[in-house]
């Protein structure tokens, strides 16, 4: 009755989603877009968990991207709140700027 | 159904993460990070998990977006300027991401005949869902990790108050 998609059609989506983001984190200079793009990165990789969760007709996968929601939840806490440190002190967002540790 | 709902939000997924990619201003970063969210939602609903489809919406979607927003409008984050570590960045980074899409799809192009056709109708025609299922393994299995990502969220609240409190 419905047309197939194979499951390697959602790992190549996957990958496409996590080049992107590898792209944007390397090339974006906005502090909080560097930031976005790691969740756009987990994203994909969570793609690819429900995908193989889907595929063996098992449920560890969909469980195993819970936690990593949660993680990501945890971590955008942190690191957001880490930014803000960093905007008070430095007054700037652009990671160029940012260069104490190197001098 | 499945192909149909795979190729409109799987291209509207790609759309986002290039918009994302593309803009200058982040808040225009994060408004199309919003619409990848909610098209890989649509995606996980039609894999069978309706359970991540909604915590998709609720946690990422609802939560930590508006989290992200709150922080570049708190900020008063504006367009990016270009700068010298900028090119340098372009040269890098775009071969770069390259080379690892084109490492990703060969590996799961190679492997493809490992992989089953995924039969999607299974779960979406099945009157059972896989939610009490999934409630099952996590309440008594896997009870101890789920109590401990509880811990995880309280230390990460404590250290967002202290990072982000005034000093006197």
């Amino acid at each position: 009755m419905s047309a197939q998609v194979p499951v390697a059609a959602y790992l190549i989506l996957a990958a496409v989603l996590f080049s992107i983001g590898v792209a944007a984190f390397l090339i974006k200079r906005n502090l909080i877009t560097i930031f976005m793009s790691i969740e756009l990165m987990l994203n994909a990789v969570n793609l690819t968990f429900v995908a193989f969760a889907h595929m063996w007709h098992q449920v560890s996968g969909q469980i195993f991207v819970f936690f990593v929601m949660v993680v990501a939840a945890a971590e955008a806490a942190v690191g957001l709140a880490i930014i803000i440190a960093i905007f008070r002190t430095r007054e700037t967002l652009n990671v160029d700027s940012i260069d104490l540790m190197k001098s | 159904m499945q192909l149909a709902l795979f190729i409109i939000f799987g291209a509207l997924a790609v759309a986002g993460a290039l918009n994302l990619l593309l803009q200058r201003h982040p808040i225009n970063s994060a408004l199309s990070l919003v619409v990848v969210m909610m098209s890989l939602a649509v995606l996980y609903w039609s894999l069978g998990a309706e359970f991540l489809a909604a915590a998709q919406v609720i946690v990422y979607s609802g939560a930590i977006m508006v989290f992200f927003v709150f922080v570049i409008m708190l900020l008063n984050a504006g367009e990016e300027e270009r700068t010298k570590g900028s090119r340098a960045a372009y040269i890098v980074g775009f071969p770069g991401a390259a080379a690892i899409f084109c490492l990703l799809s060969f590996v799961f192009l190679s492997e493809r005949h490992a992989f089953r056709s995924s039969n999607v109708g299974g779960y979406l025609n099945n009157i059972t869902s896989n939610i009490s299922e999934i409630s099952s393994v996590l309440f008594t299995k896997l009870l101890l990790p789920f109590e401990v990502t509880s811990v995880l969220i309280l230390v990460a609240i404590l250290g967002a108050v202290v990072l982000a409190r005034k000093e006197q």
